[in-house]
């Protein structure tokens, strides 16, 4: 049953329940004790009062058996009573033995009828006389044959003892409430710290690092608040130290590649006085130093997009303009954006710089792995635009969709080819653009063909 | 006369391939490795353009081209290792005209140097004077008065604003505006747009926080009032 509890509530509802519990006990056994022996108390005051009466009265009854010719009924019907008391006497020898004013004998528990002729004390019973409780008792009187009896009903204890079941009850389930909410605030209250502590890591996850959560000066919580700090401000320095590095080797990199891509520029400008074969070992210079640039500088913003990338600046952008012109810029001019219905006027919020790169790192996908984009589309809705880039290459084999992505993975194919042309951060740099965007990124069969197409779809966002 | 270049920049080597490229280009290449030194320089050499990389050793160079600002509107160039937005605005802050990434190629340089260079021609406009509120604005003269009194603009701030009142009213996006200001293409940053456009707004309006003339349009880009 706990088990179930734990796996089934929350710790706010397990220490509102066991507050409900707990009140439901005390309250219940305080009432059962109060209902108990209030219950006691006012049958023996009730049973005490009746007797004392029932006894003068049997007293008057001895008297008047002693007399002569007494009538029994006048008797009877005369003496004192208390409320609710009704007499009945056994006169052994009448013609009718029972008398009594109110009574039938049947209202008399047999038992209590034998006991009393047969004892030679008073006998009392407690019955139930027309679905009321009742209390008879008798006795036989002294030096007499005749047995008096008195029946008193309790039903007016009865119903106060009910009433004070229902206000009992109606305690203890208020009691049983006010704990349960007073369990709910109180777990409200222990788990605000840990509500703050949720937040605060929150908000590291999502790449504000230097979230610190503030003590309340409580003993208890602040080891605890001490210590997560702790573990934010390790984090905090580590991440920044990757990330620094990172960025420091890049910077680095970049004078001495300065040096080299303008040397290489200048010899290139004195191209015509080169012999063939430095023309020739200038052009692998060239080309390598180009695509040790380009790693250099795809190695700088992956490490910017990993310091939680805070210069980016979103603004309306014509996403038809931006493929036409990264196409046009790629050498792909022939290449027309077939926008599809739904689309709309292409525009979204983003950041220029970034979605240049997500599509020409695209493109450049497609020349490397393909002829070029054979068939780049747009279709969209009101909140999202799509944008597809196919090629007639070999396709993505199943099992790389998902890894392309990755950071120097590079697909077997490109292994197999052994081409060094892959920096391989291209379609990472990609995913972590588009993740900037909120959008996503994935590869599909171009359908009905050969070739992979490219998908990628950015919200729109909000142009207000 | 040919043009002249000065050159600042503490790494001899590239100082010196710099100086390769420009001087294939026909330009005449002086060379400062510090900003004191290129402080000298600058007042003997009387460059055209003034190339001024960031890190340097003594004042940086957002000192340098701030106190070269002080007296002069030659066409400066700020060449970072780091394009982070930090120093791109702090360098176009300082006062730069434009910027370039290390490692750029000499022929990138020598583009972004013809440019500037033919911003510093005189407009030739047929109005002989535009009138912007309580500013007047003399294209061909390259001159802009509040109440008779000259405002100091750069070349670039200058040719930004005669853009923006050659047709008063019209929004200018931030890739038309690099286009015709700075002669970029599509993929021209538009920083350099919007930090010209809060320089020139210290200097034409009244009140640089609240502009009535050179005015933002949230999304679009930037248009002038009168």
């Amino acid at each position: 049953m706990l088990k179930y509890l734990r796996l089934g509530l929350g710790l706010r509802s397990r220490i509102a329940l066991s507050f409900g519990l707990g009140g439901l006990m005390v309250s219940a056994l305080l009432s059962l004790t109060a209902y108990s022996v209030t219950r006691t108390t006012s049958l023996e005051q009730r049973s005490e009062a009746v007797e004392s009466q029932f006894f003068k009265n049997a007293g008057f009854v001895q008297a008047a058996s002693l007399t002569e010719g007494a009538s029994y009924g006048d008797i009877l019907r005369d003496l004192p009573q208390l409320a609710g008391a009704s007499p009945i006497a056994n006169i052994p020898g009448n013609a009718n033995p029972w008398v009594a004013p109110r009574l039938a004998p049947e209202d008399l528990p047999t038992e209590l009828v034998e006991r009393v002729a047969q004892g030679d004390g008073a006998y009392s019973m407690r019955y139930s006389r027309n679905g009321s409780r009742t209390l008879a008792i008798g006795v036989r009187v002294s030096q007499t044959n005749v047995s008096y009896f008195e029946v008193v009903t309790l039903s007016e204890i009865e119903s106060s003892l009910s009433s004070l079941r229902t206000t009992l009850a109606a305690a203890s389930l208020g009691t049983t409430l006010i704990a349960a909410m007073l369990g709910v605030w109180a777990a409200g209250r222990a788990l605000r710290p840990l509500a703050s502590v949720g937040d605060a890591a929150q908000s590291i996850a999502a790449g504000d690092l230097d979230t610190r959560i503030e003590g309340k000066g409580d003993p208890d919580l602040d080891t605890f608040v001490g210590s997560f700090n702790d573990m934010a401000s390790a984090l905090e320095t580590r991440i920044e130290r990757d990330t620094r590095f990172a960025s420091d080797v890049s910077h680095e990199l970049r004078s001495p590649l300065m040096t080299l891509r303008a040397s290489i520029d200048v010899l290139d400008a004195r191209r015509s006085e080169l012999s063939e074969r430095s023309a020739a070992a200038l052009n692998l210079l060239s080309d390598d130093v180009t695509r040790f640039q380009r790693l250099v500088e795809d190695l700088l913003e992956i490490s910017r997009s990993d310091a939680g990338s805070i210069d980016a600046s979103f603004q309306p952008i014509d996403l038809r303009e931006l493929v036409t012109r990264v196409l046009s810029s790629t050498g792909h001019a022939d290449v027309e954006v077939n926008v599809r219905k739904g689309a709309g006027d292409c525009v979204l919020m983003g950041d220029k710089r970034r979605l240049v790169q997500v599509v020409s790192n695209l493109i450049e996908n497609a020349d490397k792995y393909a002829t070029g984009p054979t068939a780049v589309g747009l279709s969209g809705n009101e909140s999202t635009l799509r944008l597809m880039i196919d090629d007639n290459g070999p396709g993505v084999p199943l099992d790389e969709r998902g890894l392309i992505f990755d950071r120097f993975a590079r697909g077997a194919m490109a292994r197999r080819r052994g081409s060094g042309s892959g920096a391989g951060l291209g379609l990472a740099l990609v995913a972590e653009h588009v993740r900037l965007h909120h959008g996503r990124v994935w590869v599909e069969d171009v359908p009905e063909l050969a070739g992979s197409r490219f998908v990628v779809e950015l919200p729109r966002g909000s142009q207000a | 006369m040919g043009t002249r270049i000065l050159t600042v920049e503490d790494d001899e080597r590239i100082r010196t391939v710099v100086r390769f490229g420009l001087e294939d280009e026909g330009w005449i290449v002086a060379e400062a490795e510090s900003g004191e030194a290129a402080i000298e320089e600058f007042n003997r050499f009387d460059p055209d353009v003034v190339l001024i990389d960031i890190m340097l050793p003594g004042i940086n160079g957002f000192d340098l081209c701030r106190v070269l600002r002080r007296n002069s509107d030659v066409p400066i160039i700020m060449v970072t290792a780091r394009d982070d937005t930090h120093d791109v605005v702090a360098g176009l802050e300082a006062g730069a005209d434009d910027y370039m990434t290390k490692p750029f190629a000499p022929k990138e340089l020598s583009a972004r140097i013809r440019a500037l260079l033919r911003r510093n021609r005189p407009l030739s406009s047929d109005v002989s004077m535009i009138r912007i509120g309580d500013l007047e604005v003399t294209p061909d003269q390259g001159v802009v008065k509040r109440g008779g009194e000259e405002i100091h603009l750069t070349k670039t701030e200058f040719r930004l604003l005669c853009e923006l009142a050659s047709n008063p009213g019209k929004v200018f996006s931030r890739e038309s505006l690099l286009e015709k200001v700075w002669g970029y293409d599509y993929f021209g940053d538009g920083r350099l747009v919007d930090v010209h456009v809060r320089r020139l707004r210290t200097k034409v309006e009244l009140d640089a926080a609240h502009p009535r003339h050179v005015v933002t349009v949230r999304g679009m880009g930037y248009k002038l009032q009168t």
